[in-house]
């Protein structure tokens, strides 16, 4: 249950992608029949992803990832209006790849503002407003946050960007193909997608941009997708990325009611059965498969390690679980101690989860977490 | 990430719990850093009336590797002479476990430090 971290490849997307691997293997760039073939898979691609969130083809444009997607558009956008001012509005709660992207472009002399967020992480459209500057060049907030599931109020935080002619891009990574998401109900100016999260292939990803938004390119080369992300294009990983989207659209409805759902179920169950366990995140505003508890007197590495040895994948804000040994940055974005989020477990469900998995996981959690907590100094029971 | 012996000792630790009649109790760590141990001895005196840790038992509060090294550091100390145990280094740990991520000496280092501690607040006791 750890499918915020990546998922397996929908069968139908690996049937897809097949036959770009050898048959039509051709560089989509080449006069040729067997190039034109390329070509036509890959117009194909962007049109069912541009489909998924109401964007037009030309719009879109293929990345090797989410991540790439993120410094694409966020150092695009910031180099190409260098002139114009140096200030970035972005939030404490990002993603990595937005926060770092960040970092990166204040160490060149750009000035950011990182938002706070409230107890449950969402973010307050009002303080955006309010951090806007004349020299504001950028506005970049996430749709619904990868470890707590928030999802954030970006169609009023559009509407205010909006107001005030700034690009506003939002990291979709985790919100795309679980909850509805349209460029221009949201009233973005960007928005970063990645394939693997939505049962497409690894290392491909999607950066939209709405036309008359003018990005200084990141990767130089051939000139590919608009000049923006040169190098031949990944045919079979963009194909398979497009049918996980065309999947994707025809599940959505289907699938959040069912894994809200399932979710409910694991929330309710653990929280009444398990003493001093907590969740985080917005109870309703939340991704419909993500689950993130906090256990006291518990370490989130070794209630991971102790759930994967019954079968159970998931994943931890915990600081012994990181590589710098420091705590998730959103737990403490939220107002959590240290000690708080170390008992900090984040389950999230996928297409392939059923009821039955849901129950097994509620009757292993407490017998796990009572095992480690009979060996915790901490534990006062 | 970590060695099969690491992950044995986490699955089955040796001697957790508590001495509730314990001759020496060393508190290290804090939970602030996520690694709390408490590590509880019992001396006795063998048949050449050295002292020697006839039981020690822990409890722990953090990752597989501070249970792991806990457990382990049990094991390496139990039935030694209070002039053993106190040698019992730092690194000596993380060796008997076949290593350690370089991340996570520290709780090699930790288990260690609790069983000197426990053998420290022995002595003193003693004292009075």
């Amino acid at each position: 249950m750890d499918h915020a971290a990546t998922t397996a490849a929908d069968p139908d997307v690996i049937t897809a992608m097949l036959p770009y691997f050898r048959e039509s293997f051709g560089n989509a760039s080449s006069l040729h029949t067997l190039g034109q073939e390329a070509k036509k898979a890959l117009e194909n691609a962007r049109e069912e992803v541009a489909t998924l969130i109401g964007a037009k083809n030309d719009e879109m444009i293929f990345t090797a990832g989410g991540t790439e997607s993120d410094n694409i558009a966020i150092q695009g956008v910031a180099h190409r209006n260098r002139k114009k001012g140096g200030h970035i509005i972005t939030t404490k709660i990002e993603h990595p790849a937005v926060l770092n992207t960040c970092k990166h472009l204040e160490a060149q002399g750009f000035k950011v503002t990182y938002l706070p967020v409230d107890k449950d992480g969402l973010i307050n459209a009002k303080d955006v407003e309010s951090a806007i500057k004349e020299d504001t060049i950028l506005i970049t907030i996430m749709h619904a946050n990868n470890e707590i599931g928030t999802i954030e109020p970006i169609e009023e935080i559009g509407k205010i960007a909006k107001k005030h002619s700034i690009p506003f891009h939002t990291d979709a990574v985790q919100s795309m193909g679980k909850i509805p998401v349209n460029v221009d109900k949201m009233n973005l100016d960007m928005l970063s997608i990645s394939s693997h999260k939505i049962y497409g292939p690894k290392g491909v990803g999607a950066l939209y941009i709405r036309n008359g938004v003018k990005l200084e390119p990141l990767v130089h080369g051939g000139g590919h997708e608009k000049g923006l992300r040169s190098s031949t294009e990944n045919i079979p990983g963009i194909v398979g990325f497009g049918k996980a989207c065309s999947l994707a659209k025809g599940k959505l409805e289907t699938e959040m009611q069912r894994l809200t759902k399932l979710r409910d179920t694991l929330i309710d169950n653990i929280l009444h059965n398990v003493e001093e366990s907590y969740l985080d995140g917005h109870r309703t505003k939340r991704l419909p498969n993500n689950v993130n508890l906090r256990f006291s007197a518990i370490e989130g590495e070794s209630l991971v390690l102790s759930l994967d040895a019954k079968g159970i994948a998931a994943s931890t804000g915990s600081a012994c679980s990181s590589k710098k040994l420091e705590p998730s940055h959103v737990l403490m974005a939220i107002g959590l101690n240290e000690v708080e989020a170390h008992g900090s477990l984040r389950l999230t469900l996928g297409r392939w989860n059923t009821k039955e998995e849901v129950e097994y996981v509620c009757g292993v959690l407490p017998e796990v977490v009572g095992r480690l907590r009979s060996m915790s100094p901490l534990w006062h029971k | 990430m970590y060695s099969q012996k690491v992950m044995e000792h986490f699955q089955n630790p040796r001697n957790m719990g508590e001495i509730k009649d314990a001759d020496g109790i060393g508190k290290v760590g804090n939970p602030v850093c996520g690694d709390v141990m408490q590590i509880f001895i019992k001396i006795e005196k063998d048949k050449n009336g050295i002292e020697r840790i006839s039981d020690i038992k822990f409890k722990t509060f953090g990752c597989a590797a501070a249970i792991a090294t806990s457990s382990m550091m049990t094991e390496l100390a139990k039935g030694k002479t209070l002039e053993d145990a106190l040698k019992i280094a730092r690194g000596d740990v993380a060796d008997s476990l076949d290593g350690l991520p370089p991340i996570k000496m520290h709780c090699s280092n930790l288990a260690a430090d609790g069983l000197h501690a426990a053998i420290k607040d022995y002595l003193s006791k003693k004292k009075k």
